[in-house]
Protein backbone atom coordinates (compact mmCIF):
# COMPACT_ATOMS: atom_id res chain seq x y z
CA UNK A 1 0.00 0.00 0.00
CA UNK A 2 0.92 3.64 -0.44
CA UNK A 3 1.14 6.19 2.35
CA UNK A 4 0.85 9.90 1.62
CA UNK A 5 2.41 12.32 4.09
CA UNK A 6 1.72 16.06 3.67
CA UNK A 7 4.55 18.26 4.95
CA UNK A 8 4.57 22.00 5.60
CA UNK A 9 7.45 24.44 5.55
CA UNK A 10 7.29 26.69 8.61
CA UNK A 11 9.50 29.02 10.61
CA UNK A 12 11.75 26.82 12.74
CA UNK A 13 10.32 26.10 16.18
CA UNK A 14 13.31 27.71 17.92
CA UNK A 15 12.80 31.08 16.27
CA UNK A 16 11.01 33.79 18.19
CA UNK A 17 8.77 35.32 15.53
CA UNK A 18 8.28 39.08 15.16
CA UNK A 19 5.42 40.98 13.64
CA UNK A 20 6.37 43.51 10.93
CA UNK A 21 6.09 47.15 11.97
CA UNK A 22 3.18 47.75 9.55
CA UNK A 23 1.21 44.77 10.98
CA UNK A 24 1.00 43.18 7.52
CA UNK A 25 2.58 39.89 8.50
CA UNK A 26 5.39 38.13 10.29
CA UNK A 27 9.00 38.97 9.51
CA UNK A 28 10.47 36.00 7.62
CA UNK A 29 13.61 37.64 6.23
CA UNK A 30 16.74 35.73 7.27
CA UNK A 31 14.68 33.43 9.43
CA UNK A 32 15.46 29.72 9.57
CA UNK A 33 12.75 27.57 7.95
CA UNK A 34 12.16 23.90 8.76
CA UNK A 35 9.69 21.11 8.36
CA UNK A 36 6.76 21.43 10.78
CA UNK A 37 7.81 19.21 13.75
CA UNK A 38 4.54 17.25 13.72
CA UNK A 39 5.00 16.50 10.01
CA UNK A 40 8.47 15.17 10.74
CA UNK A 41 6.87 12.74 13.18
CA UNK A 42 4.33 11.77 10.48
CA UNK A 43 7.12 11.09 7.96
CA UNK A 44 9.01 9.02 10.55
CA UNK A 45 5.91 6.94 11.28
CA UNK A 46 5.23 6.28 7.60
CA UNK A 47 8.85 5.26 7.02
CA UNK A 48 8.72 2.92 10.04
CA UNK A 49 5.52 1.33 8.68
CA UNK A 50 7.28 0.78 5.37
CA UNK A 51 10.40 -0.60 7.09
CA UNK A 52 8.17 -3.05 8.98
CA UNK A 53 6.94 -4.35 5.64
CA UNK A 54 3.45 -2.88 5.93
CA UNK A 55 3.72 -0.34 3.10
CA UNK A 56 5.35 -0.21 -0.31
CA UNK A 57 5.77 3.46 -0.89
CA UNK A 58 5.85 6.70 1.09
CA UNK A 59 4.94 9.81 -0.92
CA UNK A 60 5.51 13.24 0.62
CA UNK A 61 3.49 16.21 -0.60
CA UNK A 62 3.99 19.89 0.09
CA UNK A 63 1.73 22.71 -1.07
CA UNK A 64 3.16 26.20 -1.37
CA UNK A 65 6.03 28.25 -2.73
CA UNK A 66 8.94 26.76 -4.70
CA UNK A 67 11.21 26.59 -1.63
CA UNK A 68 8.95 23.88 -0.16
CA UNK A 69 11.16 21.66 -2.30
CA UNK A 70 13.81 21.93 0.45
CA UNK A 71 11.29 20.61 2.96
CA UNK A 72 10.44 17.74 0.62
CA UNK A 73 14.16 16.93 0.23
CA UNK A 74 14.47 16.68 4.03
CA UNK A 75 11.51 14.31 4.09
CA UNK A 76 13.12 12.22 1.35
CA UNK A 77 16.31 12.14 3.42
CA UNK A 78 14.31 10.66 6.32
CA UNK A 79 13.29 7.79 4.05
CA UNK A 80 10.29 8.85 1.94
CA UNK A 81 10.42 7.48 -1.61
CA UNK A 82 9.18 10.32 -3.77
CA UNK A 83 7.82 13.81 -3.50
CA UNK A 84 5.18 16.05 -5.03
CA UNK A 85 5.10 19.82 -4.76
CA UNK A 86 1.86 21.60 -5.56
CA UNK A 87 3.44 24.91 -6.34
CA UNK A 88 1.72 28.26 -5.86
CA UNK A 89 2.47 31.69 -4.48
CA UNK A 90 -1.11 32.10 -3.26
CA UNK A 91 -1.49 32.11 0.55
CA UNK A 92 -2.94 28.65 1.20
CA UNK A 93 -5.48 28.14 3.97
CA UNK A 94 -6.34 24.71 5.44
CA UNK A 95 -9.45 24.16 3.28
CA UNK A 96 -7.46 24.83 0.09
CA UNK A 97 -4.65 22.51 1.21
CA UNK A 98 -7.18 19.79 2.07
CA UNK A 99 -8.71 20.11 -1.41
CA UNK A 100 -5.29 19.90 -3.07
CA UNK A 101 -4.44 16.83 -0.99
CA UNK A 102 -7.81 15.27 -1.85
CA UNK A 103 -7.00 15.73 -5.54
CA UNK A 104 -3.62 14.07 -4.97
CA UNK A 105 -5.34 11.21 -3.10
CA UNK A 106 -7.73 10.66 -6.01
CA UNK A 107 -4.71 10.41 -8.27
CA UNK A 108 -2.38 8.34 -6.08
CA UNK A 109 -4.99 6.23 -4.28
CA UNK A 110 -3.12 5.82 -0.98
CA UNK A 111 -4.54 3.56 1.73
CA UNK A 112 -3.34 5.87 4.45
CA UNK A 113 -2.56 9.55 4.93
CA UNK A 114 -0.49 10.46 7.97
CA UNK A 115 -0.18 14.18 8.67
CA UNK A 116 0.92 16.35 11.59
CA UNK A 117 -1.88 17.29 13.99
CA UNK A 118 -1.21 20.99 13.56
CA UNK A 119 1.33 23.32 12.00
CA UNK A 120 3.25 25.42 14.49
CA UNK A 121 2.76 28.62 12.46
CA UNK A 122 -1.04 29.01 12.20
CA UNK A 123 -1.75 26.36 14.90
CA UNK A 124 -4.96 25.53 13.01
CA UNK A 125 -5.29 21.75 13.57
CA UNK A 126 -7.72 21.36 10.63
CA UNK A 127 -6.20 19.96 7.45
CA UNK A 128 -6.26 16.24 8.27
CA UNK A 129 -9.88 16.34 9.43
CA UNK A 130 -10.90 18.35 6.36
CA UNK A 131 -9.14 15.91 4.04
CA UNK A 132 -10.85 12.95 5.72
CA UNK A 133 -14.23 14.67 5.27
CA UNK A 134 -13.61 15.47 1.61
CA UNK A 135 -12.59 11.86 0.92
CA UNK A 136 -15.43 10.43 3.02
CA UNK A 137 -12.82 8.59 5.09
CA UNK A 138 -12.49 7.92 8.80
CA UNK A 139 -10.02 9.88 10.90
CA UNK A 140 -7.97 9.64 14.05
CA UNK A 141 -6.34 12.87 15.19
CA UNK A 142 -3.60 13.33 17.80
CA UNK A 143 -2.31 9.77 17.47
CA UNK A 144 0.23 8.50 19.99
CA UNK A 145 0.21 4.89 18.73
CA UNK A 146 -0.69 3.29 15.40
CA UNK A 147 -1.06 -0.44 14.74
CA UNK A 148 -1.90 -1.73 11.27
CA UNK A 149 -3.34 -5.16 10.64
CA UNK A 150 -4.24 -5.90 7.03
CA UNK A 151 -6.77 -3.21 6.21
CA UNK A 152 -7.60 -2.19 9.75
CA UNK A 153 -5.92 0.53 11.78
CA UNK A 154 -5.96 0.68 15.56
CA UNK A 155 -5.01 4.10 16.83
CA UNK A 156 -4.53 5.49 20.33
CA UNK A 157 -5.35 9.20 20.50
CA UNK A 158 -4.46 11.83 23.07
CA UNK A 159 -7.71 13.46 24.20
CA UNK A 160 -8.62 15.98 26.90
CA UNK A 161 -9.03 13.61 29.81
CA UNK A 162 -6.50 10.95 28.79
CA UNK A 163 -6.37 8.46 25.92
CA UNK A 164 -8.80 6.66 23.67
CA UNK A 165 -8.30 3.83 21.19
CA UNK A 166 -10.22 3.61 17.93
CA UNK A 167 -10.36 0.91 15.29
CA UNK A 168 -11.38 1.58 11.68
CA UNK A 169 -10.93 0.28 8.16
CA UNK A 170 -8.51 1.93 5.71
CA UNK A 171 -8.33 4.19 3.79
CA UNK A 172 -8.21 6.80 6.52
CA UNK A 173 -6.40 9.90 7.74
CA UNK A 174 -4.32 9.81 10.92
CA UNK A 175 -2.73 12.91 12.45
CA UNK A 176 0.42 12.62 14.54
CA UNK A 177 0.87 13.94 18.05
CA UNK A 178 4.24 14.56 19.70
CA UNK A 179 4.52 11.24 21.47
CA UNK A 180 3.94 9.03 18.40
CA UNK A 181 7.69 8.61 17.88
CA UNK A 182 11.03 10.42 18.00
CA UNK A 183 12.10 11.18 14.41
CA UNK A 184 15.54 10.03 13.30
CA UNK A 185 18.25 12.40 12.10
CA UNK A 186 18.98 12.29 8.39
CA UNK A 187 22.44 10.82 7.74
CA UNK A 188 24.77 12.36 5.17
CA UNK A 189 24.48 9.39 2.75
CA UNK A 190 20.67 9.61 2.98
CA UNK A 191 20.77 13.36 2.36
CA UNK A 192 22.85 12.65 -0.78
CA UNK A 193 20.46 9.88 -1.87
CA UNK A 194 17.48 12.16 -1.35
CA UNK A 195 18.81 14.53 -4.00
CA UNK A 196 18.26 11.85 -6.62
CA UNK A 197 14.78 10.79 -5.57
CA UNK A 198 11.91 11.84 -7.86
CA UNK A 199 10.23 15.19 -7.17
CA UNK A 200 7.22 16.12 -9.31
CA UNK A 201 5.87 19.67 -9.65
CA UNK A 202 2.14 20.19 -10.15
CA UNK A 203 0.20 23.45 -10.20
CA UNK A 204 -3.16 23.80 -8.42
CA UNK A 205 -4.94 24.58 -11.71
CA UNK A 206 -3.95 21.19 -13.10
CA UNK A 207 -5.71 19.59 -10.12
CA UNK A 208 -8.85 21.65 -10.76
CA UNK A 209 -8.78 23.17 -7.30
CA UNK A 210 -9.75 26.74 -6.43
CA UNK A 211 -7.30 27.80 -3.75
CA UNK A 212 -8.57 31.34 -3.18
CA UNK A 213 -8.44 32.21 0.54
CA UNK A 214 -11.77 32.39 2.40
CA UNK A 215 -10.37 34.36 5.29
CA UNK A 216 -8.77 37.74 4.89
CA UNK A 217 -6.19 38.63 7.49
CA UNK A 218 -6.76 42.23 8.47
CA UNK A 219 -3.97 42.61 10.95
CA UNK A 220 -1.06 40.86 12.65
CA UNK A 221 -0.23 42.09 16.13
CA UNK A 222 1.76 41.10 19.17
CA UNK A 223 -0.13 40.22 22.33
CA UNK A 224 0.31 42.57 25.30
CA UNK A 225 3.64 41.78 26.90
CA UNK A 226 3.64 40.39 30.36
CA UNK A 227 6.41 42.07 32.26
CA UNK A 228 8.67 40.33 34.73
CA UNK A 229 7.60 40.83 38.34
CA UNK A 230 9.92 40.64 41.27
CA UNK A 231 12.20 38.06 42.82
CA UNK A 232 11.30 37.19 46.37
CA UNK A 233 13.99 36.36 48.91
CA UNK A 234 12.40 33.31 50.48
CA UNK A 235 9.23 31.28 50.97
CA UNK A 236 7.99 33.54 53.75
CA UNK A 237 8.13 36.61 51.51
CA UNK A 238 6.46 34.68 48.70
CA UNK A 239 3.52 33.76 50.90
CA UNK A 240 3.28 37.30 52.23
CA UNK A 241 3.15 38.73 48.68
CA UNK A 242 0.56 36.17 47.53
CA UNK A 243 -1.61 36.93 50.53
CA UNK A 244 -1.36 40.69 50.81
CA UNK A 245 -0.31 41.99 47.39
CA UNK A 246 -1.78 39.56 44.84
CA UNK A 247 -4.51 38.45 47.24
CA UNK A 248 -4.72 34.99 45.71
CA UNK A 249 -4.14 32.94 48.87
CA UNK B 1 -30.67 33.59 11.40
CA UNK B 2 -29.46 31.92 14.58
CA UNK B 3 -26.15 30.88 16.11
CA UNK B 4 -25.55 27.22 16.87
CA UNK B 5 -23.38 26.27 19.85
CA UNK B 6 -22.18 22.67 20.05
CA UNK B 7 -22.47 21.38 23.62
CA UNK B 8 -19.42 19.65 25.11
CA UNK B 9 -20.46 16.80 27.40
CA UNK B 10 -19.98 13.15 28.28
CA UNK B 11 -23.65 12.08 27.94
CA UNK B 12 -24.08 12.69 31.67
CA UNK B 13 -23.14 16.29 32.40
CA UNK B 14 -22.60 19.48 30.49
CA UNK B 15 -18.95 20.55 30.39
CA UNK B 16 -18.13 24.07 31.61
CA UNK B 17 -16.42 24.96 28.31
CA UNK B 18 -19.90 25.15 26.77
CA UNK B 19 -20.60 28.18 28.98
CA UNK B 20 -17.62 30.13 27.63
CA UNK B 21 -18.71 29.25 24.11
CA UNK B 22 -22.22 30.55 24.76
CA UNK B 23 -20.55 33.79 25.92
CA UNK B 24 -18.70 34.07 22.61
CA UNK B 25 -22.00 33.39 20.83
CA UNK B 26 -23.67 36.13 22.89
CA UNK B 27 -21.04 38.61 21.71
CA UNK B 28 -21.96 37.80 18.10
CA UNK B 29 -25.68 37.72 18.89
CA UNK B 30 -25.50 41.21 20.38
CA UNK B 31 -24.28 42.48 16.99
CA UNK B 32 -26.91 40.69 14.93
CA UNK B 33 -29.85 40.25 17.30
CA UNK B 34 -29.97 36.56 16.49
CA UNK B 35 -30.98 33.70 18.77
CA UNK B 36 -28.58 31.23 20.34
CA UNK B 37 -29.36 27.53 19.99
CA UNK B 38 -27.39 24.73 21.64
CA UNK B 39 -27.05 21.35 19.94
CA UNK B 40 -26.69 18.38 22.27
CA UNK B 41 -25.75 15.21 20.42
CA UNK B 42 -25.21 12.00 22.36
CA UNK B 43 -26.81 8.88 23.78
CA UNK B 44 -29.14 8.95 26.80
CA UNK B 45 -28.15 12.56 27.28
CA UNK B 46 -31.43 14.34 28.08
CA UNK B 47 -30.02 15.59 31.41
CA UNK B 48 -27.35 17.44 29.43
CA UNK B 49 -30.02 19.09 27.28
CA UNK B 50 -31.85 20.14 30.43
CA UNK B 51 -28.68 21.73 31.81
CA UNK B 52 -28.11 23.50 28.48
CA UNK B 53 -31.67 24.84 28.58
CA UNK B 54 -30.91 26.56 31.89
CA UNK B 55 -27.96 28.57 30.51
CA UNK B 56 -28.84 32.27 30.47
CA UNK B 57 -29.21 33.60 26.93
CA UNK B 58 -30.01 30.31 25.20
CA UNK B 59 -33.30 30.35 23.25
CA UNK B 60 -33.53 26.75 22.15
CA UNK B 61 -31.82 23.41 22.75
CA UNK B 62 -31.76 20.88 19.93
CA UNK B 63 -31.42 17.36 21.24
CA UNK B 64 -30.20 14.42 19.14
CA UNK B 65 -30.41 11.51 21.56
CA UNK B 66 -29.30 8.52 19.50
CA UNK B 67 -27.24 5.44 20.37
CA UNK B 68 -24.65 5.96 17.62
CA UNK B 69 -23.80 9.45 18.88
CA UNK B 70 -22.75 8.22 22.33
CA UNK B 71 -19.09 7.58 21.52
CA UNK B 72 -18.59 11.17 20.30
CA UNK B 73 -16.73 10.29 17.11
CA UNK B 74 -15.97 13.14 14.73
CA UNK B 75 -17.61 11.24 11.88
CA UNK B 76 -21.03 10.84 13.52
CA UNK B 77 -21.10 14.29 15.10
CA UNK B 78 -19.98 16.10 11.95
CA UNK B 79 -22.78 14.31 10.06
CA UNK B 80 -25.25 15.41 12.74
CA UNK B 81 -24.18 19.06 12.68
CA UNK B 82 -24.16 19.25 8.88
CA UNK B 83 -27.63 17.69 8.71
CA UNK B 84 -28.93 20.12 11.33
CA UNK B 85 -27.51 23.12 9.48
CA UNK B 86 -28.53 22.10 5.97
CA UNK B 87 -31.87 20.28 6.50
CA UNK B 88 -33.10 21.78 9.73
CA UNK B 89 -35.76 24.43 9.99
CA UNK B 90 -33.37 27.17 11.17
CA UNK B 91 -30.73 28.96 9.11
CA UNK B 92 -27.48 29.26 11.04
CA UNK B 93 -24.94 32.01 10.43
CA UNK B 94 -22.37 30.69 12.91
CA UNK B 95 -21.48 27.31 14.37
CA UNK B 96 -19.39 27.53 17.54
CA UNK B 97 -17.78 24.79 19.55
CA UNK B 98 -15.37 24.97 22.48
CA UNK B 99 -11.81 24.18 21.36
CA UNK B 100 -11.79 20.88 23.22
CA UNK B 101 -10.51 17.56 21.80
CA UNK B 102 -14.02 16.89 20.54
CA UNK B 103 -14.52 20.34 19.03
CA UNK B 104 -11.12 20.39 17.33
CA UNK B 105 -11.72 16.90 15.98
CA UNK B 106 -15.19 17.59 14.64
CA UNK B 107 -15.52 21.18 13.39
CA UNK B 108 -12.92 21.04 10.60
CA UNK B 109 -14.88 18.09 9.24
CA UNK B 110 -18.08 20.12 9.41
CA UNK B 111 -16.42 23.07 7.65
CA UNK B 112 -15.07 20.91 4.81
CA UNK B 113 -18.49 19.29 4.29
CA UNK B 114 -20.08 22.78 4.14
CA UNK B 115 -17.22 24.02 1.90
CA UNK B 116 -16.32 26.87 4.24
CA UNK B 117 -13.22 27.81 6.21
CA UNK B 118 -12.89 26.91 9.86
CA UNK B 119 -11.55 29.49 12.30
CA UNK B 120 -9.60 27.91 15.15
CA UNK B 121 -9.51 28.99 18.78
CA UNK B 122 -10.82 32.53 18.61
CA UNK B 123 -10.07 34.67 21.65
CA UNK B 124 -12.16 37.73 20.69
CA UNK B 125 -15.08 38.75 18.50
CA UNK B 126 -14.49 42.04 16.65
CA UNK B 127 -17.51 41.91 14.39
CA UNK B 128 -20.04 39.37 13.06
CA UNK B 129 -17.47 38.15 10.56
CA UNK B 130 -14.21 39.30 12.20
CA UNK B 131 -12.37 37.42 14.91
CA UNK B 132 -9.02 37.41 16.70
CA UNK B 133 -7.04 34.21 17.04
CA UNK B 134 -3.50 33.27 18.04
CA UNK B 135 -0.73 32.17 15.66
CA UNK B 136 2.76 30.92 16.57
CA UNK B 137 1.92 29.57 20.01
CA UNK B 138 0.22 32.83 20.89
CA UNK B 139 3.25 34.99 20.07
CA UNK B 140 1.23 36.62 17.31
CA UNK B 141 -2.44 37.55 17.20
CA UNK B 142 -4.23 37.76 13.86
CA UNK B 143 -7.50 39.45 13.07
CA UNK B 144 -9.33 37.53 10.34
CA UNK B 145 -12.45 38.42 8.38
CA UNK B 146 -14.50 35.61 6.90
CA UNK B 147 -16.29 35.80 3.56
CA UNK B 148 -18.16 32.50 4.05
CA UNK B 149 -21.95 32.34 4.57
CA UNK B 150 -21.57 30.02 7.52
CA UNK B 151 -18.79 30.73 9.99
CA UNK B 152 -17.47 27.58 11.64
CA UNK B 153 -15.50 28.48 14.73
CA UNK B 154 -13.80 26.89 17.72
CA UNK B 155 -13.59 29.03 20.84
CA UNK B 156 -10.63 29.20 23.22
CA UNK B 157 -12.40 29.15 26.54
CA UNK B 158 -9.84 31.36 28.32
CA UNK B 159 -10.84 34.20 25.97
CA UNK B 160 -14.43 34.43 27.21
CA UNK B 161 -16.05 34.49 30.64
CA UNK B 162 -18.49 31.70 31.41
CA UNK B 163 -22.16 32.40 30.71
CA UNK B 164 -24.44 32.06 33.73
CA UNK B 165 -25.44 28.42 34.01
CA UNK B 166 -28.81 28.93 35.70
CA UNK B 167 -31.93 30.96 35.12
CA UNK B 168 -32.53 30.31 31.43
CA UNK B 169 -35.70 28.63 30.22
CA UNK B 170 -34.94 27.46 26.69
CA UNK B 171 -37.24 24.98 24.98
CA UNK B 172 -35.86 21.54 24.21
CA UNK B 173 -36.66 20.30 20.74
CA UNK B 174 -35.78 16.89 19.34
CA UNK B 175 -33.86 17.07 16.07
CA UNK B 176 -35.01 15.05 13.14
CA UNK B 177 -33.05 11.79 13.41
CA UNK B 178 -29.79 11.69 11.49
CA UNK B 179 -28.31 8.89 9.47
CA UNK B 180 -25.97 6.51 11.24
CA UNK B 181 -22.70 7.71 9.70
CA UNK B 182 -20.01 5.11 9.30
CA UNK B 183 -17.66 5.66 12.19
CA UNK B 184 -14.65 4.13 13.91
CA UNK B 185 -15.23 1.63 16.67
CA UNK B 186 -14.29 2.89 20.12
CA UNK B 187 -12.20 0.17 21.71
CA UNK B 188 -11.37 1.90 24.96
CA UNK B 189 -11.17 5.25 26.67
CA UNK B 190 -8.85 5.65 29.62
CA UNK B 191 -9.57 8.86 31.43
CA UNK B 192 -7.31 9.91 34.29
CA UNK B 193 -9.13 9.68 37.56
CA UNK B 194 -8.42 12.40 40.01
CA UNK B 195 -10.07 13.97 42.99
CA UNK B 196 -8.41 17.26 42.07
CA UNK B 197 -10.16 19.87 39.93
CA UNK B 198 -9.86 19.69 36.16
CA UNK B 199 -7.03 21.76 34.65
CA UNK B 200 -9.37 23.83 32.51
CA UNK B 201 -11.61 24.76 35.44
CA UNK B 202 -9.10 25.12 38.29
CA UNK B 203 -8.58 28.45 40.04
CA UNK B 204 -5.11 27.38 41.11
CA UNK B 205 -2.67 25.17 39.17
CA UNK B 206 0.55 23.70 40.48
CA UNK B 207 2.63 22.69 37.49
CA UNK B 208 5.86 20.72 37.37
CA UNK B 209 8.68 20.30 34.88
CA UNK B 210 11.71 18.17 34.30
CA UNK B 211 13.24 19.62 37.47
CA UNK B 212 11.09 17.23 39.50
CA UNK B 213 13.32 14.40 38.32
CA UNK B 214 10.79 11.55 38.30
CA UNK B 215 7.14 10.65 38.72
CA UNK B 216 7.46 9.77 42.38
CA UNK B 217 8.96 13.16 43.24
CA UNK B 218 6.33 14.84 41.12
CA UNK B 219 3.55 13.39 43.26
CA UNK B 220 5.29 13.56 46.64
CA UNK B 221 6.56 17.14 46.24
CA UNK B 222 3.72 18.77 44.28
CA UNK B 223 0.77 16.63 45.45
CA UNK B 224 0.61 17.96 49.03
CA UNK B 225 0.92 21.58 47.83
CA UNK B 226 -1.88 21.03 45.30
CA UNK B 227 -4.04 19.45 48.01
CA UNK B 228 -3.53 22.37 50.40
CA UNK B 229 -4.44 24.86 47.67
CA UNK B 230 -7.28 22.83 46.17
CA UNK B 231 -5.27 23.05 42.95
CA UNK B 232 -5.08 21.03 39.75
CA UNK B 233 -1.75 19.53 38.70
CA UNK B 234 -0.19 20.46 35.37
CA UNK B 235 3.09 19.65 33.67
CA UNK B 236 5.45 20.49 30.82
CA UNK B 237 5.89 18.36 27.76
CA UNK B 238 9.31 17.31 29.06
CA UNK B 239 7.71 15.97 32.26
CA UNK B 240 5.05 14.09 30.28
CA UNK B 241 7.54 12.71 27.74
CA UNK B 242 9.73 11.47 30.60
CA UNK B 243 6.72 9.59 31.97
CA UNK B 244 6.36 11.55 35.25
CA UNK B 245 2.63 12.12 34.61
CA UNK B 246 -0.01 11.21 31.99
CA UNK B 247 -0.38 13.16 28.73
CA UNK B 248 -3.50 15.05 29.78
CA UNK B 249 -1.43 17.02 32.35
CA UNK B 250 0.42 18.85 29.57
CA UNK B 251 0.04 22.61 29.45
CA UNK B 252 1.19 24.52 26.37
CA UNK B 253 1.00 25.09 22.65
CA UNK B 254 0.09 21.49 22.06
CA UNK B 255 -1.48 20.73 25.41
CA UNK B 256 -4.07 22.55 27.50
CA UNK B 257 -4.50 26.31 27.46
CA UNK B 258 -5.20 27.53 30.98
CA UNK B 259 -5.67 30.87 32.71
CA UNK B 260 -6.15 30.28 36.45
CA UNK B 261 -6.02 32.91 39.20
CA UNK B 262 -2.70 31.46 40.34
CA UNK B 263 -0.20 29.33 38.37
CA UNK B 264 2.76 27.97 40.29
CA UNK B 265 5.53 26.76 37.94
CA UNK B 266 7.98 24.45 39.68
CA UNK B 267 11.19 23.24 38.00
CA UNK B 268 10.01 24.61 34.66
CA UNK B 269 12.44 26.51 32.42
CA UNK B 270 9.80 28.53 30.56
CA UNK B 271 10.07 27.49 26.90
CA UNK B 272 7.65 29.58 24.82
CA UNK B 273 5.71 26.44 23.88
CA UNK B 274 4.93 26.06 27.57
CA UNK B 275 4.26 29.78 28.13
CA UNK B 276 1.74 29.59 25.27
CA UNK B 277 -0.50 27.56 27.54
CA UNK B 278 -0.32 29.57 30.78
CA UNK B 279 0.85 33.14 30.18
CA UNK B 280 -2.68 34.53 30.56
CA UNK B 281 -2.85 33.31 34.16
CA UNK B 282 -3.63 36.14 36.57
CA UNK B 283 -0.70 35.58 38.90
CA UNK B 284 2.34 33.47 38.02
CA UNK B 285 4.81 32.15 40.57
CA UNK B 286 8.04 30.46 39.47
CA UNK B 287 10.29 28.34 41.62
CA UNK B 288 13.53 27.44 39.86
CA UNK B 289 17.14 27.08 40.97
CA UNK B 290 18.47 28.76 37.82
CA UNK B 291 18.23 32.57 38.24
CA UNK B 292 18.41 32.97 34.44
CA UNK B 293 15.54 30.61 33.63
CA UNK B 294 13.24 32.34 31.10
CA UNK B 295 10.19 31.60 33.27
CA UNK B 296 11.31 34.48 35.55
CA UNK B 297 10.75 36.92 32.67
CA UNK B 298 6.99 36.43 32.95
CA UNK B 299 6.57 35.45 36.58
CA UNK B 300 5.01 37.95 38.96
CA UNK B 301 6.88 36.37 41.85
CA UNK B 302 10.08 34.44 41.28
CA UNK B 303 11.86 32.38 43.90
CA UNK B 304 15.36 31.21 43.06
CA UNK B 305 15.65 28.09 45.14
CA UNK B 306 15.96 24.33 45.10
CA UNK B 307 12.44 23.06 44.67
CA UNK B 308 13.02 20.08 46.95
CA UNK B 309 13.41 22.40 49.94
CA UNK B 310 11.28 25.36 48.83
CA UNK B 311 8.10 23.48 47.94
CA UNK B 312 7.80 21.46 51.17
CA UNK B 313 8.52 24.66 53.12
CA UNK B 314 5.77 26.45 51.14
CA UNK B 315 3.32 23.61 51.78
CA UNK B 316 4.10 23.51 55.48
CA UNK B 317 3.66 27.28 55.86
CA UNK B 318 0.15 27.32 54.37
C1 LIG C 1 6.40 21.37 18.38
C2 LIG C 1 6.66 21.49 19.85
C3 LIG C 1 5.58 21.59 20.71
C4 LIG C 1 5.78 21.68 22.07
N1 LIG C 1 4.71 21.79 22.89
C5 LIG C 1 4.89 21.93 24.22
C6 LIG C 1 3.79 22.08 25.12
O1 LIG C 1 2.62 22.06 24.72
N2 LIG C 1 4.05 22.22 26.44
C7 LIG C 1 5.31 22.24 26.95
O2 LIG C 1 5.48 22.36 28.17
N3 LIG C 1 6.37 22.07 26.14
C8 LIG C 1 6.19 21.92 24.78
N4 LIG C 1 7.28 21.74 23.98
C9 LIG C 1 8.61 21.53 24.61
C10 LIG C 1 9.31 22.80 25.06
O3 LIG C 1 10.03 23.32 23.97
C11 LIG C 1 10.31 22.50 26.20
O4 LIG C 1 11.20 21.51 25.79
C12 LIG C 1 9.65 22.05 27.51
O5 LIG C 1 8.58 22.90 27.85
C13 LIG C 1 10.67 22.03 28.62
O6 LIG C 1 10.11 21.47 29.79
P1 LIG C 1 10.74 21.75 31.24
O7 LIG C 1 10.68 23.20 31.51
O8 LIG C 1 10.05 20.83 32.18
O9 LIG C 1 12.21 21.19 31.10
P2 LIG C 1 13.61 21.93 31.06
O10 LIG C 1 13.65 22.93 29.98
O11 LIG C 1 14.64 20.86 31.09
O12 LIG C 1 13.66 22.75 32.42
C14 LIG C 1 13.81 22.17 33.67
C15 LIG C 1 13.99 23.31 34.67
O13 LIG C 1 14.02 22.79 35.97
C16 LIG C 1 14.97 23.51 36.75
N5 LIG C 1 15.40 22.65 37.85
C17 LIG C 1 16.06 21.47 37.77
N6 LIG C 1 16.25 20.97 39.01
C18 LIG C 1 15.73 21.84 39.89
C19 LIG C 1 15.64 21.89 41.31
N7 LIG C 1 16.11 20.90 42.08
N8 LIG C 1 15.03 22.96 41.88
C20 LIG C 1 14.54 23.97 41.12
N9 LIG C 1 14.59 23.97 39.77
C21 LIG C 1 15.18 22.93 39.15
C22 LIG C 1 16.06 23.84 35.77
O14 LIG C 1 16.79 24.99 36.21
C23 LIG C 1 15.28 24.10 34.47
O15 LIG C 1 14.98 25.48 34.32
C24 LIG C 1 7.10 21.66 22.60
C25 LIG C 1 8.18 21.55 21.72
C26 LIG C 1 7.97 21.48 20.37
C27 LIG C 1 9.15 21.36 19.46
Amino acid sequence: MKIVVPVKRVIDYNVKVRVKADHSGVDVSNVKMSMNPFDEIAVEEAVRIKEAGNADEVIVVSCGVASCQETLRSALALGADRAIIVETDVELQPLAVAKLLAAICHKEKPQLVICGKQAIDDDANQTGQMLAALMGWGQATCASKITLNENVATVTREIDGGLETLEFPLPAVISADLRLNAPRYATLPNIMKAKKKPLETINPGALGVDVAPRLRTLKFSEPPKRGAGIKVADVAQLIDKLKHEAKVL
Amino acid sequence: MAILVIAEHNNVSLHASTLNTVSAASRIASLTSSEIHVLVGGAACRAVAEAAARIAGVAKVKLADLPHLGDMTAESHAALIVAEVTNGTTAYSHILSPATSHGKNTLPRVAALLDVAQISEIIAVEDVDTFVRPFYAGNVLVTVKSSDVTKVITVRTTGFDAAISEGGTAVIEDTSATPDAKQPRLISRELSKSTRPELGAAKVIVSGGRGLGNGENFQSVLGPLADKLGAALGATRAAVDAGFVPNDYQVGQTGKIVAPQLYIAVGISGAFQHLAGMKDSKVIVAINKDPDAPIFQIADYGLVADLFTAVPEFTAAL
